[in-house]
C-alpha cells in the first residue's frame, strides 16, 4: 500500500550578523560568554522595562524574504506568544501571528530546489521573534539531574522563523532544500550557520490518512534527514500492523538516533496571542523595500548560472560549490589569483573536500558546526591557486602535488616552497632521463633481459627509476625512453 | 516656625531660591509631618528619610554657591511622593504585592530620573492598589490607605497613596498612574488636582505596566500650577518607550483665559449622584460666566466604554503579570521538594484576590475560540469611541464631566461587589480608551466629601486642558486643605 509522505519545516535562524538583541542592546553574540552576563533589564524581563526594537532585523528578515519569494506586508505587528516557562523570562515570547491578518515580515514565498526532478516548497510565513534563555542541566538531561541552572545571556537574540507547507515527500528533497536554504542564508549574510545553535530545524510527518507528528530536538541541519528516515519508517511499520497514528510531539534522540514520544499534553496550549502593546505597528513602505533590493547581494541560483557561463564549469560541480559559500568564496579567491577555473574547481570538489568532509561524504555539508569549512586545515586560496599553476606549468605533476596537498593542509607551506624544498621539479631533461635509465640498465641486468621478452617487466625498471630519481621524471616520457632503449640495447 | 508643608510646588521653589527657608528645613518638615500623621493616613509604603535629606542639602549647597537657578532645578526641593509601581532605583518598588515585597529597581523609571533632575526630594513610595488593580487602594498587602477629608472614607484608587499623601500635605507632588482612573479618581476624592496625560506624552518606562495600552503617569498636585511644573519637567519622547510620540515636547504655561467652548457630556451626569450632578452643572454655570460657550451634549458610545475597557485592561494584565514566578526575583520561598508547574502555581497563590480575579478573566478573553468574541470586539468598541470623541472635540475644546459617578465611600463599603466597584470607573476609562488627556480639578463637597471636576481635550491638547482647568480653579476656589 502506498501512502503519500507530507514533510513540513519549521527552520529557526538567528540572526547572528546583528550587533544586538532584537529588543534591547544587549550582544547578539551571546556565546561563551559567562552565564547571564550578557543581560539587561529589557532582556531579563524586570518589571516596568519596555522592548525597543531593533530596526536592522527587519532589513535582514525583509532580506530573506525576498529572496524566498515572500510578500512582504505594509504592516507588520509583533504579538505575545503566552506560555510558561523558566527559561522565558517574561512568561511570553515576542513573536508574528497570522491568525488575525497578516502581519508577519513574510507571506507566501516559494523556493526551487533539484532533487530528481526540478521541485518547490510553499513557504507558509516568514516571522521575527526573540530566542529564549537556555537551560543548563547538572549532568545534560533534566532526568537524572539534581538541579537546572538558567542562562539568560541568549534569552532575546533575534531569530526568524521560516515556516513551510508539508511540500516535501522524502528525507532527501529536504537535505537538499536545507542546503539551499543555508546558502541562501550565507550568501545573504544574516546567519553565520556554523555557529553552535545558528540554525535549527522541527519538522513535521505525516502518512497517508495518518495524523500529523511533529519532531523537535533535531541538533543540527545534518541531522534532520536521519530523523525523517526513522520517523518514516516507524509511522509506516505502525499502519502496517494497523496501529493508529496519534497526534503527537516526538523528541529526536541524538544518541540513539530514534524518535520518542515528548511528554503528552493533555490539552492543546493555548498561546492566547495578542498584539503587543508597546511596540507600536511597523510600517515598511516603499523605501525600505526599495532598500532592500538595493542591498540584495547574488543569491546561489543566480551564482550557479555565472559559474556555469562564465567559468565554464559543469553543471554538478558549480552545485557543489553553491551549496556551500564558504567553498563558492575559496573557489573564486582562488581563480582571482590564478584564472584556471575549471582546474581550480576540480581540486576544490574532488581533492580538497575529502578533507573537509573525511572519506566518507560524497557531499559537502554547509553546516559543518563550529569554525570554517576548513576549519583546522591551514589551506588557503592562494595554496590552490599555486598548486594549480605549478602543474599547468609542467613543474610538477598532479600526482606530487596530490602529495604536496595533504602537507600544505598540515603546514600552510607554499607549494613553490615545497618544490624548493623537497627538490621535486620534475625532471624533463631528456639527457638526465637516460642518465638515469643507463644507470638502472647497467645495475639491473637481469630485468632488462626479462624486459626484452615479458613487457610487465618494464613497470619494474620504471619502478626503479622513479625510485631513483625520487620521482621526478615523467613516468610517461620515462616510459618511452625505456621502450627505446631497449630496442636500441637488445 | 512657618508650616512649609502646606505650601505648594511653587512656592516651595521660591522660597528655597529665594533663601527664605532651606530645603533641609523644609524636607525636615515633611518627614516629621509623615512621622506624626501617616498612622492614620497610611499614604506611603517607604520613606527614604536619609536620602531625602541627603538631596536637600545639596540643593542648598548649590543655593549657597549661587549656583544658576535652572541648574538646581524648576522644582529645587519639592518633596515627591512617587507611586509604588514606578521604578526607583536603590529603593524598593512594591507595586503593593507579596510578589515584589523585596524588589529593588537596578535603574529609574524616565519619570523618576527626569524629576530628580529638576532638583525634585523624593521622599518616598506611596501606597496603592496591588499592581494598580482598584479604584480605593484597598487592595494593598500595605493595608488600606485612608481619606485625609475623613479617615473612615477611602482616597479612591489606584494611585490613593498619591493623591493621600498630597491632600494631607505630606509632599507637595506625587506621581500617580492612570489605566482606567487611577489618578484622576483619588484626585476627586481627595480634593486634589490630578492629570492623565495624552498617552505618548509621558514616558512609561519603569512604570511597572498593568494594562500598556492604557495607561500613562500622572501628576497629582494641589495646583494645576503645580501640575504644569511637572508635566514640564516629565513629558516628551524617551528613546526608551517606542509610544511616546516622537515630536518636540511644549511648554507648557498657566494662561486662565475665557473664550474656552466646553461641551458637558450628559450620560456622565445623569449617570451620577445628585450632589456630585448638582455640582458639575454649577461648574458649567461657572464657566458661562467665565466667557465661555458651555453646551449639553452627548456621546452614544459611552454605554460600552467600560466593558471595552476592562477586557483589555484585564487580557493585558494577565500577560504582563506572567513574569512573576519569583524565579529572577521575588519573595522568599524555597523551591526545594517542588516540580517547576506545582511551585510555580504556589507562588503564584500569592497575588491578590482582585489581581488574581483580573489575571483570570483576561487570560479567559484571550483564549483561542475567545478572542474575537472579546478582546477583538473590545478594541472595536474603543475605535468606535474614538471615533465619536474626536467627532466631539472638533465641536468642543474641552468635555466635562464628574470624574466619579460617586462620593467617597467608606473603607470596606464596596470591597465584596467587585462589579459595583469596576462601575465607577465608568467616567474615566473614556480617556483611557482614546488616549485623550484628562485632568480632575476639586470642584466643590457633598456631604462634607470632596466632588472632582474632569475635563477631557483632544489628543496632545495639554495646554487647553490646562487653560480650562485653571480658569476655572482660579474662579471656583475650592478648599485644598483638610485639618488633620
Amino acid at each position: 500500500m502506498m501512502s503519500e509522505i507530507k514533510i513540513g519545516l519549521e527552520i529557526h535562524c538567528q540572526l547572528t550578523y546583528l550587533q544586538s538583541k532584537l529588543f534591547c542592546s544587549c550582544y547578539c553574540d551571546y556565546r561563551f560568554k559567562i552565564p547571564n552576563s550578557n543581560v539587561c533589564p529589557v532582556c531579563s524581563g524586570l518589571p516596568g522595562t519596555l522592548p525597543l526594537l531593533n530596526q536592522n532585523a527587519l532589513e535582514h528578515a525583509g532580506l530573506l524574504s525576498i529572496a524566498l519569494g515572500c510578500n512582504v506586508p505594509n504592516e507588520i505587528v509583533f504579538y505575545r506568544k503566552n506560555y510558561f516557562y523558566l527559561d522565558l523570562p517574561k512568561n511570553f515570547q515576542l513573536t508574528q501571528y497570522n491568525a488575525y491578518g497578516i502581519t508577519s515580515i513574510g507571506v507566501n514565498g516559494k523556493l526551487e530546489f533539484e532533487a530528481d526532478t526540478k521541485r518547490h516548497a510553499r513557504i507558509r510565513r516568514i516571522q521575527i521573534e526573540e530566542d529564549p534563555g537556555r537551560l543548563v542541566y547538572e549532568n545534560n538531561t533534566v532526568d537524572n539531574s539534581f538541579y537546572t541552572l538558567i542562562d539568560y545571556n541568549r534569552a532575546g537574540v533575534p531569530l526568524v522563523e521560516i515556516v513551510t507547507e508539508p511540500d516535501f515527500t522524502t528525507p532527501k528533497e529536504v537535505r537538499i532544500f536545507l542546503n539551499k536554504i543555508t546558502s541562501i542564508i550565507e550568501h545573504l549574510r544574516i546567519c553565520d550557520t556554523r555557529l553552535e545553535g545558528a540554525v535549527r530545524c522541527d519538522v513535521n510527518v505525516s502518512i497517508g490518512e495518518g495524523k500529523r507528528v511533529e519532531i523537535k530536538n533535531i541538533g543540527s541541519f545534518k541531522e534532520v534527514e536521519k530523523a525523517l528516515s526513522y520517523e518514516i519508517t516507524r509511522q509506516k511499520t505502525m499502519s502496517f500492523h494497523e496501529i493508529e497514528i496519534k497526534a503527537e510531539t516526538r523528541h529526536w534522540d541524538d544518541a540513539r538516533k530514534i524518535t520518542k514520544q515528548a511528554r503528552v499534553k493533555e490539552t492543546e496550549e493555548d498561546y492566547r496571542y495578542f498584539p503587543d502593546p508597546d511596540i507600536p505597528t511597523v510600517v515598511l513602505d516603499n523605501a525600505f523595500l526599495l532598500t532592500l533590493k538595493r542591498n540584495m547581494p547574488e543569491l546561489p541560483d543566480e551564482r550557479k548560472r555565472r559559474f556555469i557561463a562564465h567559468y565554464e564549469l559543469s553543471d554538478h560541480i558549480s552545485q557543489v560549490l553553491i551549496d556551500n559559500k564558504e567553498l563558492s568564496d575559496f573557489f573564486e579567491s582562488a581563480v582571482n589569483i590564478y584564472p584556471s577555473p575549471k582546474a581550480i574547481a576540480n581540486w576544490i570538489v574532488s581533492d580538497l573536500i575529502k578533507f573537509i568532509n573525511g572519506d566518507n561524504h560524497s557531499q559537502p555539508q554547509s553546516n559543518d558546526q563550529g569554525g570554517t569549512f576548513h576549519s583546522g586545515l591551514k589551506i588557503e586560496a592562494k595554496h590552490i591557486a599555486e598548486l594549480a599553476q605549478l602543474v599547468d606549468q609542467n613543474i610538477i605533476n598532479r600526482n606530487t602535488a596530490k602529495g604536496f596537498l595533504n602537507q600544505i593542509i598540515k603546514t600552510g607551506e607554499m607549494p613553490s616552497q615545497l618544490v624548493k624544498k623537497t627538490n621535486t621539479s620534475k625532471i624533463d631533461d631528456k639527457n638526465m632521463i637516460l642518465e638515469a635509465i643507463e644507470t638502472v640498465f647497467r645495475s639491473e641486468k637481469s630485468a632488462v633481459n626479462d624486459a626484452r621478452q615479458n613487457s610487465k617487466a618494464i613497470n619494474f625498471l620504471l619502478g626503479r627509476i622513479m625510485q631513483l630519481t625520487k620521482g621526478k621524471v615523467d613516468p610517461k616520457i620515462a616510459l618511452d625512453l625505456i621502450k627505446k632503449k631497449l630496442i636500441e640495447s637488445s | 516656625m512657618v508650616n512649609l508643608c502646606s505650601l505648594t510646588a511653587e512656592q516651595i521653589v521660591k522660597g528655597i531660591i529665594n533663601g527664605d527657608f532651606s530645603a533641609e528645613e523644609y524636607i525636615s518638615q515633611i518627614l516629621e509631618r509623615i512621622e506624626k500623621i501617616d498612622d492614620k493616613i497610611n499614604a506611603f509604603i517607604i520613606v527614604d528619610s536619609s536620602g531625602a535629606l541627603e538631596k536637600a542639602r545639596i540643593i542648598d549647597k548649590k543655593v549657597r554657591n549661587g549656583e544658576d537657578e535652572k541648574d538646581i532645578g524648576a522644582l529645587a526641593g519639592v518633596a515627591v511622593g512617587i507611586k509604588d509601581n514606578i521604578c526607583t532605583r536603590g529603593l524598593r518598588t512594591t507595586c503593593a504585592s507579596k510578589m515584589l515585597q523585596d524588589y529593588v529597581p537596578p535603574y529609574d523609571a524616565t519619570v523618576v530620573k527626569k524629576l530628580k533632575d529638576n532638583g525634585a526630594i523624593i521622599v518616598g513610595k506611596l501606597n496603592l492598589d496591588e499592581f494598580a488593580m482598584g479604584s480605593t487602594t484597598e487592595f494593598s498587602m500595605y493595608g488600606s490607605t485612608h481619606n485625609p477629608w475623613n479617615i473612615g472614607y477611602v482616597p479612591g484608587g489606584s494611585s490613593g497613596g498619591s493623591a493621600a499623601s498630597v491632600a494631607a500635605s505630606e509632599c507637595a507632588l506625587s506621581l500617580g498612574s492612570d489605566t482606567g482612573g487611577s489618578v484622576r479618581c483619588p484626585a476627586s476624592f481627595c480634593s486634589i488636582v490630578g492629570l492623565k496625560p495624552t498617552y505618548g506624552r509621558v514616558s512609561r518606562f519603569g512604570l511597572i505596566s498593568y494594562a500598556n495600552s492604557l495607561e500613562q503617569v500622572g501628576p497629582m498636585g494641589k495646583t494645576v500650577s503645580d501640575i504644569v511644573m511637572v508635566m514640564n519637567s516629565i513629558s516628551g519622547m524617551d528613546n526608551n518607550d517606542q509610544t511616546t510620540l516622537d515630536s518636540e515636547t511644549p511648554r507648557y504655561a498657566l494662561r486662565p483665559k475665557g473664550n474656552i467652548r466646553v461641551g458637558l457630556l450628559k450620560e456622565l451626569v445623569e449617570g451620577a449622584e445628585p450632589e456630585i450632578s448638582k455640582c458639575i452643572y454649577s461648574a458649567m454655570d461657572l464657566f458661562s460666566k467665565l466667557d465661555c460657550k458651555c453646551q449639553e451634549t452627548s456621546m452614544k458610545s459611552i454605554e460600552y466604554a467600560l466593558a471595552s475597557y476592562y477586557t483589555i485592561a484585564m487580557a493585558e494584565s494577565s500577560s504582563n503579570l506572567a513574569r512573576y514566578d519569583n524565579i529572577r526575583y521575588g519573595f522568599d520561598l524555597s523551591p526545594d521538594s517542588y516540580e517547576w508547574n506545582a511551585y510555580f502555581a504556589k507562588v503564584r497563590s500569592n497575588f491578590g484576590e482582585e489581581v488574581k480575579r483580573r489575571i483570570i478573566a483576561g487570560s479567559y478573553v484571550l483564549s483561542s475560540g475567545y478572542y474575537g468574541k472579546y478582546y477583538l470586539k473590545a478594541q472595536k468598541v474603543r475605535a468606535m469611541l474614538k471615533q465619536e470623541i474626536s467627532l466631539l472635540l472638533k465641536t468642543f475644546d474641552v468635555l466635562i464631566g464628574p470624574t466619579m459617578p460617586v462620593l467617597p465611600f467608606k473603607v470596606s463599603e464596596k470591597i465584596d461587589d467587585p462589579l459595583k466597584m469596576y462601575m465607577i470607573d465608568i467616567d474615566t476609562v473614556i480617556a483611557n480608551l482614546t488616549g485623550i488627556p484628562a485632568i480632575s480639578v476639586p470642584a466643590g463637597f457633598g456631604k462634607n466629601l470632596p466632588i472632582g471636576l474632569q475635563i477631557m481635550a483632544g489628543e496632545f491638547q495639554e495646554q487647553i486642558l490646562f487653560d480650562a482647568a485653571s480658569l476655572f480653579e482660579s474662579a471656583a476656589n475650592v478648599h485644598r486643605s483638610p485639618e488633620l
